[in-house]
């Protein structure tokens, strides 16, 4: 190193070339982040304008007709959003106490921190397995595995109406029982990171005056952590409204309206795996309006998640 | 400055509450105290005071069983509440802390109304005379019920910081507790709300023992009947680790008056901590 | 010793415990039963099948009553060459986007709109990603010409991709210290080399970690794939393959699942396995470069 300090800095004022390089950087980055912007504009826009013809030809009655008929181009698809929407709601009823429990075990010291964190991991594993492994499985191993209760409780239980078809295979009730288990990992990581996330020193609150465990958990520890697990279940709910291929396998594909949670059903994502490849004509713009349908049910349901984590995290 | 040996006991005029034998306890490897001997006598103001990171609040969270709360503590020797050890596998932790209450550094109300943070604590531990007028009695003598009374229904968190230590002093009598542990219950606190407090633990010394960490000399020094000195010491293991002790323990007048240890008087005339 | 502080089994309260204990174990049991069925009935009964020829065959078409269903080769291919090409789409687009969210977003309506289409795009159902692919790109024929192939599969699976990649890059580098941040642009680095060769490089392994996430979910997508990439029953060949329909793990587990034929099934939990192989691969990668990241924190 020379001494002589002058002459050393010559870069004192910055040249053109670097000046042009951050600036591009810049507009580059933004530019990216602007795909996001024009990516969901776009698909919303794409899925609008594509379902716009069978909108104004079909109105409000293509939500509670169910005949789907290309021949007489008679299009309703209440068969399919009912079956999306009985689907997720029961799917996410059995996944809730499931799921909360769980992350209850995980969090708090139940059992001894290494099984926890082998609980744990195992269910992020579960999240890994693609849904259609989940479908196939669903078809070979737990359907058949299943039809013999399914076909008591139709036996002794046929009067209600949601149990009065003979269980023949794929249907609403195994479709339902997978989305379960697709649900399951993001209810329990979500509940599991809010209930980390409650401040330890309103868990020492709780077992200070003398709160069993059971009752500082209820009481006060998940309350505290509701407004995440809330959150997280709306996204589950969003996510089974949505999931396609492993339902789309169990679930039977049946055109026809039934009660039944034995029969086969339908639900909008099933229906467009099944039909969109090879549908034309007025097919493909009714098909697009059962996509638009199922995207207002989950972009209704994902801002809603992300209201309810706000807003009710203000109150903690 | 060594610890091995108990230190000599000068209160056996008074009733034990809790005593600590030979009480070792540990973070993750990493000792926090050790080979304490020390008597609590029964119905009086104990002041735990000495440098921060001695292993103050180790000592008075392990007297309830809060420090079962962190996975990685680990203690040794034994402590003794009315004639059984509290570390005994037979023990319940919860009963330990129905009996022996604690109010924390930082106030920690319940995100509940100010009625519910004093009613939960009544209920769960079995409480079936009349609520409104426990929730009032614990709340006055807590001396926090005139600023309360007309918002019994408000969040809890939304009281003053001051009020809302007193109202967790308040949800701690109101489970009726043998003993009281206190960990800075001041420290967060304005001059006002802390005199304000100090009055409270006036008022409660006649019917509970109190223990109570304070960084504050002048509050040992005025709510106090018997002060513990603890410090800190290196250990050799090479990472600049330390150690608490008990260096001196006596009546407070002696503490501050007439220390044994000279590191006492050192501590006590501000010279370090 | 004092009879109170007993811990005494049969009180109301302690057997409420002991219940909710039990009611929550059980629950624990019954979510990760699942996976351990799904993953021994994956390991044995495509586990079975393993063999060389699996790798270098090419799967048969169904209908025929053979005794094998030929091997998967091509769809372990495909797999590879869609999910590639995904990656270069939706890596750079991905970690440009985190970067303007960690580093040059001021908190204005522009980037918490992007903020919330992050969130919302990562809540699009997959199978509007293929719709919206299939409307704009496949039948329109806008690349060359063709319609179904590689290219609009890679293109579909990118959508799904985006949201991962854009929030984690933007988490990581929002754990980077302010700091170290300030001390570059205190001695006169431009943004640019700030971030390169700062921050950047600090958030690298979480960046990283998400990016392995956001592969190993589209690995295993069919859902976008049935009409974009759709299927084939042959070898790439060559760079045409890039405009041409492509075999894929997951489409043919799908097509093979529902086949009536017993050796095409069995194809099904063979590429089953392989396919499960891989994700598990990817995830526990990304977990553990997680891990040491938080380690060194
Ligand atoms: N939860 C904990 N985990 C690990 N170490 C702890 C924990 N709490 C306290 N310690 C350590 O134990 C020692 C004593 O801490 P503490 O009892 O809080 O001291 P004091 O209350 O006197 O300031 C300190 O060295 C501290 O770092
Ligand atoms: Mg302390």
């Amino acid at each position: 190193m020379s001494n002589d300090q002058s002459g050393q800095y010559e870069l004192r004022r910055r040249t053109d070339s670097e000046r042009f390089l951050d600036r591009a950087f810049r507009d580059l980055s933004i530019t990216m982040a602007s795909v996001v912007a024009v990516l969901l504009i776009g698909i919303f826009l794409f899925v609008f304008s594509g379902a716009f013809e069978s909108i104004g030809r079909y109105g409000l009655k293509y939500l509670v007709t169910s005949e789907w008929n290309p021949v007489s181009d008679q299009y309703g698809a209440f068969n399919a959003i009912y079956g999306t929407i009985i689907t997720s709601l029961t799917s996410i009823c059995v996944a809730v106490p499931l799921g909360i429990g769980t992350a209850i075990v995980i969090t708090e010291d139940i059992l001894p921190k290494k099984i926890r964190e082998t609980i744990g991991l195992m269910v992020e594993l579960l999240a890994a397995i693609p849904s259609v492994v989940l479908g196939l499985w669903a078809i070979f191993v737990m359907e058949p595995f299943l039809r013999p209760i399914f076909i008591a409780v139709n036996h002794y239980f046929g009067w209600f109406p949601f149990f009065s078809t003979k269980p023949i295979g794929p249907g609403i009730m195994p479709a339902t029982l997978i989305l379960v288990i697709m649900i399951l990992p993001i209810i329990t990581s979500i509940s599991r990171d809010s209930l980390n996330q409650v401040p330890l020193p309103l868990r020492e609150a709780a077992y200070g005056i003398g709160a069993t465990r059971w009752s500082a958990i209820l009481h006060i520890i998940l309350p505290a952590a509701i407004s995440g697990i809330a959150g997280g279940i709306l996204l589950a709910l969003g996510r089974a409204m949505g999931e396609t291929m492993a339902v789309t396998m169990i679930i039977g594909n049946s055109l026809n309206f039934n009660w039944s949670l034995f029969a086969p059903g339908n639900t909008i994502s099933a229906m467009l795996a099944n039909q969109f490849g090879e549908a034309d004509g007025s097919q493909v713009s009714s098909l697009m309006y059962a996509a638009f349908v199922l995207m207002i049910l989950t972009l209704s349901v994902n801002i809603a998640a992300q209201y309810i984590v706000k807003r009710l995290s203000l109150k903690y | 400055m060594n610890t091995s040996a108990p230190i000599e006991n000068l209160i056996s005029k008074e009733k034990i509450a809790i005593a600590f034998e030979n009480v070792s306890i540990s973070y993750g490897g990493n000792e926090a105290i050790k080979n304490l001997y020390l008597n609590f006598p029964k119905g009086k103001v104990t002041a735990l005071i000495g440098p921060s990171g001695c292993g103050k609040s180790t000592v008075l969270r392990a007297i309830n069983r809060m420090n079962d709360l962190i996975p990685d503590c680990k203690i040794k020797g034994r402590i003794f509440y009315e004639g059984s050890d509290l570390y005994d596998p037979n023990i319940d932790p919860v009963e330990v802390r129905r009996r022996i209450g604690m109010v924390f550094q930082q106030p920690n109300p319940f995100p509940k109304s100010i009625y519910e943070n004093i009613a939960f604590g009544a209920r769960i531990n079995g409480y079936s005379g009349n609520m409104d007028k426990l929730v009032e009695k614990s709340l006055k003598k807590a001396a926090v019920w005139d600023e309360c009374k007309d918002k019994l229904n408000k969040s809890g968190c939304s009281l003053s910081g001051g009020q809302q230590q007193r109202l967790c002093i308040a949800r701690t009598i109101a489970i009726r507790p043998d003993i009281i542990l206190m960990d800075e219950p001041c420290s967060a606190l304005d001059p006002i709300s802390t005199l304000k407090i100090e009055e409270t633990i006036h008022e409660l010394k006649n019917n509970y023992t109190i223990i109570i960490v304070t960084h504050n000399m002048q509050q040992a020094y005025r709510i106090s009947d018997y002060t513990a000195f603890f410090n800190a010491e290196n250990v050799d293991d090479g990472e600049g680790g330390k150690v608490g002790y008990l260096a001196e323990f006596n009546e407070t007048e002696t503490i501050f008056g007439s220390p044994k240890q000279k590191i006492t008087k050192d501590y006590i005339s501000g010279k370090f901590g | 010793m004092n009879q109170d502080l007993i811990y005494k089994k049969s009180i109301k309260r302690n057997i409420i415990e002991f219940l909710l204990n039990t009611i929550a174990i059980t629950f624990t049991f019954i979510v990760v039963l699942p996976l351990v069925l799904v993953l021994f009935y994956v390991l044995i009964k495509g586990g079975e099948q393993l063999n060389f020829a699996l790798f270098t065959q090419l799967p048969e078409p169904p209908g025929d009553d053979l005794l094998s269903a030929g091997g998967i080769g091509n769809a372990i291919l495909g797999t590879i060459i869609v999910t590639t090409i995904a990656s270069i789409i939706a890596i750079p687009i991905g970690v440009g986007g985190g970067i303007y969210l960690a580093e040059y977003a001021k908190g204005g309506s522009f980037s918490k709109f992007i903020r919330f289409g992050t969130n919302i795009l990562s809540g699009i159902p997959s199978i509007i990603a293929g719709v919206f692919i299939y409307g704009t790109i496949v039948s329109t024929k806008i690349i060359f010409g063709s319609s179904f192939s590689s290219l609009a599969g890679g293109m579909a699976l990118s959508i799904l991709m985006l949201p991962t990649i854009i929030k984690t890059t933007d988490e990581g580098l929002k754990l980077v210290s302010d700091n170290l941040r300030k001390g570059a642009l205190c001695v006169g680095a431009s943004k640019f080399t700030t971030i390169t060769s700062i921050t950047l490089p600090t958030a690298f392994r979480p960046i990283v970690t998400g990016i392995l996430l956001a592969v190993a979910r589209a690995a295993g997508e069919t859902a976008p794939l049935i009409f974009t990439a759709l299927f084939s029953f042959y070898w790439p060949q060559g760079s045409e393959s890039f405009l041409e329909p492509i075999a894929s793990l997951s489409v043919l587990i799908y097509n093979f699942a529902l086949e009536p034929y017993k050796a095409q099934n069995e194809l099904a939990w063979a590429a089953s396995f392989i396919l499960i192989i891989l994700l598990l691969f990817l995830n526990l990668l990304a977990r553990y470069l997680n891990k040491l990241t938080i380690q060194n924190k």
